[in-house]
């Protein structure tokens, strides 16, 4: 009877089906799980009701909420991303920020609980011209969930975010997000974000450089295991010239564990004098798991640097063996490898964020 | 120093060996006691190296023959991360870089897996900072490479420096240097030397894995293995050393040649 009494679909919520594998955005990443679930609205208690603002940051009034809300989200191309839609549907929480130059640390935590809930949330960032911030921003889950996630930051001139977003989930729970942030010159973006425990875990970072010349630096890291699904899309875009990329994406996969990275750099004719680097490292730690992963550069502009590999590993049998020669035991060899390999990205959080290490064995320090 | 009444530490006796199913190792014997200092020398390709490996228990090569007695112990049925605790040491031709990995939390790590297993109590982060400063200047190292990844961006130089230190906080029985000469400058070569000569003593032994005499002229050898093919062809004093320095290895070929119509 189940079918009949609740109140909505996901269908009715995006106002849009749910995407299928024949899309090409969704070719290995299966969202059928989700339509097994059926989306309750959440009904704890408000998720930022302990929220406290640091110096020189402030609530946006509504109105000005309503104003500046989506702009990111059209400037990256993704206002119509399923994803996106089904938060919009799902009547967000809200969260508008304006940051002023010396603002201190944020912290964001969000718990999408166990009760089988839709936590949505939708946070717009104003950074300032010279303003800077760390935001350490926690997603987790303890058991059946689905948390929506969008942010929006905009990036005046000069300004700086070094944001870290370590979500930490559970084998019944899906977590989509879609971060859009777009710069204008001189600014610099740091976004650091870190996924483990989720069955199903979709995360697109967009960022668009309005008229190039900004620095945007992402580092990702995901790990699966069991019959967990982490999904990264990454876009970036220069709409003007000199801009600068440097993106590292790290996957860990185990068990029968699904990784999917698909990192899109867009350079057209405007944005001569790019330079833009990714990497996309995977290591392997099971012969079930499985790693897709794909480079997709548009490039138009002839005056460009952009660099892309990508490597599939298992752990090496040489660092093994080094760290046995001293005393190490193997399987503790192969925790301080991954401890190692994780730490990589893990060392880019902002400083707030690293009482938040994932619990995840492998990421525990030996 | 030779003391014929000195216990034995480790007796390798007709130890064969191969990797990928090529024999490398064709039968080598090979006596060290408490107190000795021993060097192989050998042309690239003798089996010098394999040696090494074997003795510490890397996967990739297969014992297929003889045995390795360990203080009265089978050393061959152990893991190696036993056989280093038990006070084997292996330093590497080529220390591999961890990127990600502390070089301090792997000294202590290692350090502590050694205490535990000769029964001391395993050292917290601070006692351990006290130790490993003392232990610095054995091989004249700057603190800074503490806080590195494991041998990340090291130079050669560095990297065998690395090597001795982990030496000085694991105080072996027998170790095993393997090239340690190799890459470095004179002045590197004589601080690593130097290290070794200190942390020689009347209770351990050290086989020096070398291709050129100019290690041996900063440590003196009490006995001299010439390896060729796999086995051991001749053993002497330091002046067999000095021999090889005078006439090179050509020597080898004819003793080989007549060896394989014997």
């Amino acid at each position: 009877m189940v079918a009949t009494t609740r109140a909505h679909t996901w269908q009715d919520l995006a106002g849009a089906a749910l995407p299928t594998r024949r899309s090409e955005d969704w070719r290995f990443t299966d969202l059928a799980a989700l339509a097994a679930i059926e989306p309750r609205p959440w009904s704890g208690s408000d998720p930022l009701g302990s929220l406290q603002l640091p110096a020189g940051v402030t609530r946006l009034p509504e109105a000005e909420l309503d104003a500046v809300a989506g702009q990111s989200l059209a400037r990256t191309g993704c206002s119509e991303h399923w994803p996106v839609r089904l938060n919009v549907g799902a009547r967000p929480v809200r969260l508008g920020l304006r940051v002023a130059a010396g603002a201190e640390p944020l912290r964001l935590e969000l718990d999408a609980g166990s009760a089988g809930e839709l936590l949505a949330l939708h946070l717009v960032l104003l950074l300032e011209p010279g303003a800077s911030l760390a935001l350490s921003q926690r997603l987790s889950a303890s058991g059946a969930a689905v948390c929506s996630l969008v942010c929006e930051a905009q990036l005046a001139a000069a300004a700086r975010l070094h944001w870290g977003l370590v979500a930490q989930g559970h084998s019944s729970a899906a977590l989509l997000g879609h971060l859009a942030v777009t710069q204008e010159p001189g600014s610099s973006l740091d976004l650091v974000t870190v996924s483990s425990g989720w069955g199903l875990s979709r995360l697109e970072p967009r960022v668009q450089q309005s008229q190039g010349a900004a620095r945007t630096r992402l580092r990702g890291l995901q790990w699966v295991d069991d019959n967990q699904l982490a999904d990264t899309h990454s876009l970036v875009r220069f709409d003007g010239p000199d801009g600068q990329l440097d993106q590292l994406h790290k996957t860990v996969a185990a068990g029968a564990g699904r990784s999917v990275f698909n990192g899109a750099v867009q350079v057209p004719r405007a944005a001569q004098r790019t330079d833009a680097a990714q990497l996309s490292r995977s290591l392997l730690l099971s012969d079930r798991a499985r790693v897709d992963t794909k480079p997709e550069l548009e490039i138009v502009a002839d005056d460009v640097k952009c660099a892309h590999g990508a490597t599939l590993s298992r752990l090496q049998q040489d660092e093994l063996f080094y760290l046995q020669s001293r005393g190490i035991a193997a399987d503790q060899a192969s925790r301080l490898l991954l401890a190692g390999y994780c730490q990589d990205v893990l060392r880019e959080l902002p400083d707030a964020a690293a009482p938040w290490p994932p619990t995840a064995a492998p990421f525990r320090e030996p | 120093m030779i003391r014929s009444d000195a216990p034995v530490l480790l007796e390798v006796r007709d130890l064969r060996a191969s990797v990928d199913d090529q024999p490398i190792l064709h039968g080598v014997n090979l006596t060290i006691r408490a107190g000795e200092i021993h060097a192989v020398m050998g042309r690239n390709g003798s089996g010098k190296s394999t040696l090494s490996k074997v003795l510490a228990g890397h996967p990739a090569y297969t014992v297929t023959g003889g045995s390795v007695t360990y203080r009265g112990q089978d050393l061959l049925e152990l893991e190696p991360e036993q056989r280093a605790r038990i006070g084997l040491f292996l330093g590497f031709q080529y220390p591999v870089e961890i990127p990600g990995v502390s070089n301090l939390e792997f000294l202590r790590v290692a350090t502590n897996a050694r205490r535990q297993e000769r029964g001391e109590t395993e050292l917290d982060t601070f006692a351990f900072e006290d130790l490993v400063n003392t232990r610095l200047a054995v091989v004249q190292m700057d603190p800074a490479f503490l806080e590195r990844s494991v041998n990340e961006g090291f130079s050669g130089g560095e990297k065998k420096r690395n090597e001795i230190l982990q030496m000085a906080l694991l105080e072996p029985v027998v170790a095993i240097l393997d090239e340690t000469d190799s890459g470095l400058d004179i002045d590197a070569l004589r601080i690593v030397a130097g290290g070794v000569n200190q942390l020689a003593s009347p209770d351990n032994a050290t086989l020096l894995i070398t291709h050129y005499q100019r290690l041996l002229d900063l440590i003196t050898p009490d006995h001299v293995h010439v390896m060729a093919a796999g086995r051991i062809l001749r053993s002497g004093g330091p002046e067999l050393a000095h021999e090889l320095e005078r006439i090179g290895y050509d020597w080898v070929d004819q003793e080989l040649a007549l060896t394989e119509v014997g």
